[in-house]
């Protein structure tokens, strides 16, 4: 199949999600008219895109993670908390003297370990996985504030700074930390057969495991997969702020990553699996918080609004609001004889 | 899992509680602690000044972790009133409920002190007193110091708000309006929920310093000081100097804000003192001696710190948060 194929049939299913992220976008230039402004400074890019697309890092990752979870019909509630134990990792190994890298590294090898136990969970032993995953979710927080002594551990490596803070090539590190990992999971998940097993276990787990599908092992691998991007959301936020905030460090953006995945056109029964679309819903997302923000309304109304805006973009997506926009366009195919 | 580390503390509690029962000498105090958690430095600090305060005395004080659930904090001063302590110290994670568990103390005449938050009650006299801060006052004294600070300049302040509901955070916004309000030449350009947060207040002030504009932000004020410290990164990373060209003014005394004020990146912060056990134990040891009403309400100071002793102060605070 061509490229250009390609790039049509994705434009195609992606209208929904590319008319909610225009449409915030609209709003955000109503709201302050130079928004889309680039300016080159000290080797990089400023502006608010870039400042949106860099805040919308570490959810970007959580949804990626999300989305091929929630495409196996399951949920990862524990993201956050992994979140919170990866920065705390991190940040204990780097003030204990610990060169950079092998901090980032005991801090991954963190995350793919609690993945590991929240499918080893779903997958051998058989919890549902709100539950499951609701384990590590609530036990998950006392683990990392156990490893930060209950305190905000500031420090001062520049290495791990640069991760939630740097810039290379003129774009912040998160942003090329959420482009790779998005472009390494749908190479995974497109260019082999790991995306049609995921979605088939998501239909029906029952008949891809007579199919001949080790439903198990992907089972475990797509949770791992889920932890391993918590982990370095958490690294981002750690070195954003230079501290490991273990009690509010990621504190219910497992929630924004279930919302993004389903803007993203996730289906919670599974069988869906969209990881550009999920990335478009976490950058709608974050338009609407930067929208808010920029508009100078007061504090009080941030959520209300919020969730009239998401209410409005899931209504023009849900079927219902796909056949009102039909009528209001009629399709070729009505009008040819 | 999380119940069985739960079992755990408890049976390690029950242990600790046996083991300080025999060693007993009838004269000394006995104080029974309830605390939330260990959710945060302060809080961490809180329960350490209590344990040292009570030390310096003479006191035997019994604490016990809450882990944020009243209904431990309840079964903790049931586990009190059981033991015949002398007095109960009680940091009550929400406001109410208090009622029944308080009249058991009550009928068994061990007197009850409010630490640090207070609470809803038709009855006052549940419990002995409250030994809280004041904070309205807090609010007050930072913008008392900003009003001072500026003089007759004109000055854009933005308000960096704790969670939107919390209590502490409406108070705390209070007491700086009331002030700001008497000085027509302070305005507050923008107000936004941080939510006590350094990441979040980090994010939101990298989007305020865009839509008001960095040269038009005379100073910054925060209802706590984590999110000066996350709104002090985002002015260094726009190319603004806090603590020079911003002026910056925040509330609790944590120790990273005692350091960003030694480097000259932050000018001010008021005090939420982590003492107090110390007041409770004086109208504690007051009241049971002589019967001494305390007042209802002890309000602990406010103290403001400027940069001067910035240097000493984290040097004292570093190990005790």
């Amino acid at each position: 199949m061509s490229a250009f194929k390609d790039t049509t049939r994705w434009l195609m299913t992606a209208r929904p999600q590319l008319a909610a992220l225009a449409l915030v976008l609209g709003l955000n230039m109503v709201i302050a008219p130079g928004f889309l402004e680039l300016t080159w400074s000290d080797g990089r890019l400023y502006g608010s895109p870039i400042n949106l697309l860099n805040r919308a890092a570490p959810v970007a990752l959580l949804a990626l993670g999300m989305s091929m979870v929630i495409a196996t019909r399951g949920i990862d509630l524990s993201v956050g908390a992994v979140m919170a134990i990866a920065g705390a990792v991190a940040a204990v190994l780097v003030n204990s003297g610990a060169p950079w890298p092998v901090a980032v590294a005991a801090a991954l090898g963190a995350g793919l370990a609690c993945g590991l136990w929240n499918g080893v969970l779903v997958a051998v032993i058989g919890i549902q996985p709100i539950v499951a995953t609701l384990i590590l979710m609530v036990a998950g927080r006392g683990v990392a504030q156990l490893i930060t002594d209950g305190r905000i551990l500031t420090f001062n490596d520049p290495g791990l700074a640069a991760i939630g803070g740097g810039a290379w090539l003129g774009l912040p590190i998160p942003v090329w930390i959420t482009l790779a990992a998005a472009m390494a999971l749908i190479v995974l998940t497109r260019r082999t057969a790991l995306g049609l097993f995921i979605e088939a276990i998501g239909v029906n787990p029952a008949a891809s495991r007579l199919s001949g599908v080790n439903s198990r092992m992907v089972l475990i691998c797509v949770y791992m997969v889920s932890g391993l991007m918590a982990a370095l959301a958490g690294l981002i936020v750690a070195g954003d702020i230079r501290g490991a905030d273990a009690n509010n460090a990621g504190l219910w953006l497992e929630l924004d990553a279930i919302l993004a995945a389903v803007i993203g056109g996730a289906s919670l029964y599974g069988g869906r699996l969209g990881l550009s679309l999920a990335l478009l819903g976490v950058w709608t997302l974050q338009g609407l918080k930067l929208a808010i923000l920029r508009s100078g309304l007061p504090a009080e109304y941030n959520l209300i609004v919020m969730a009239l805006l998401i209410a409005v973009i899931l209504a023009l997506q849900s079927p219902a609001g796909g056949r009102a926009w039909r009528r209001l366009t009629p399709s070729r195919r009505e009008i040819a004889p | 899992m999380k119940s069985l580390l739960k079992l755990g503390v408890a049976a390690l509690a029950c242990a600790v509680i046996a083991g300080c029962g025999q060693g007993q000498d009838s004269d000394q105090l006995v104080v029974g602690f309830s605390q939330i958690g260990s959710e945060s430095g302060w809080r961490a600090a809180e329960t350490r000044v209590a344990r040292e305060q009570a030390e310096a005395r003479g006191i035997d004080l019994r604490v016990s972790d809450a882990q944020q659930r009243q209904e431990n904090q309840i079964r903790a001063i049931r586990t009190f009133i059981a033991q015949g302590v002398d007095a109960i110290l009680l940091a009550p994670v929400v406001e109410t409920g208090w009622d029944a568990v308080l009249a058991e103390a009550r009928e068994a005449n061990i007197p009850v002190v409010l630490l640090d938050r207070r609470i809803e009650t038709a009855d006052e006299d549940l419990y002995l007193a409250a030994v809280a801060s004041d904070a309205v006052e807090e609010g007050r004294v930072a913008a008392r110091w900003l009003a001072e600070e500026v003089g007759d300049r004109q000055c854009g302040v933005i308000e960096l708000q704790g969670t939107v509901g919390a209590s502490v955070a409406n108070d705390r916004r209070e007491g700086f309006a009331e002030i700001v309000a008497g000085n027509p030449n302070l305005t507050i350009v923008r107000s936004q929920s941080g939510d006590f947060t350094r990441s979040r207040a980090k994010e939101v002030m990298e989007s305020l310093i865009r839509s008001v504009g960095g040269p038009n932000i005379c100073a910054v004020y925060a209802h706590n000081d984590d999110m000066m410290i996350g709104a002090i990164q985002a002015m260094t990373e726009a190319g603004l100097n806090p603590g020079e060209d911003i002026l910056t003014v925040s509330i609790d005394g944590v120790p990273d804000i005692f350091r960003a004020m030694a480097e000259g990146q932050a000018n001010a912060t008021v005090e939420l003192t982590p003492n107090m056990a110390g007041p409770a134990f004086d109208l504690l040891e007051a009241y049971l001696d002589d019967g001494t009403a305390p007042e209802k309400w002890v309000r602990t100071d406010s103290p403001l710190y400027l940069a001067d002793t910035a240097e000493a102060e984290y040097a004292q605070r570093r190990d005790r948060y």
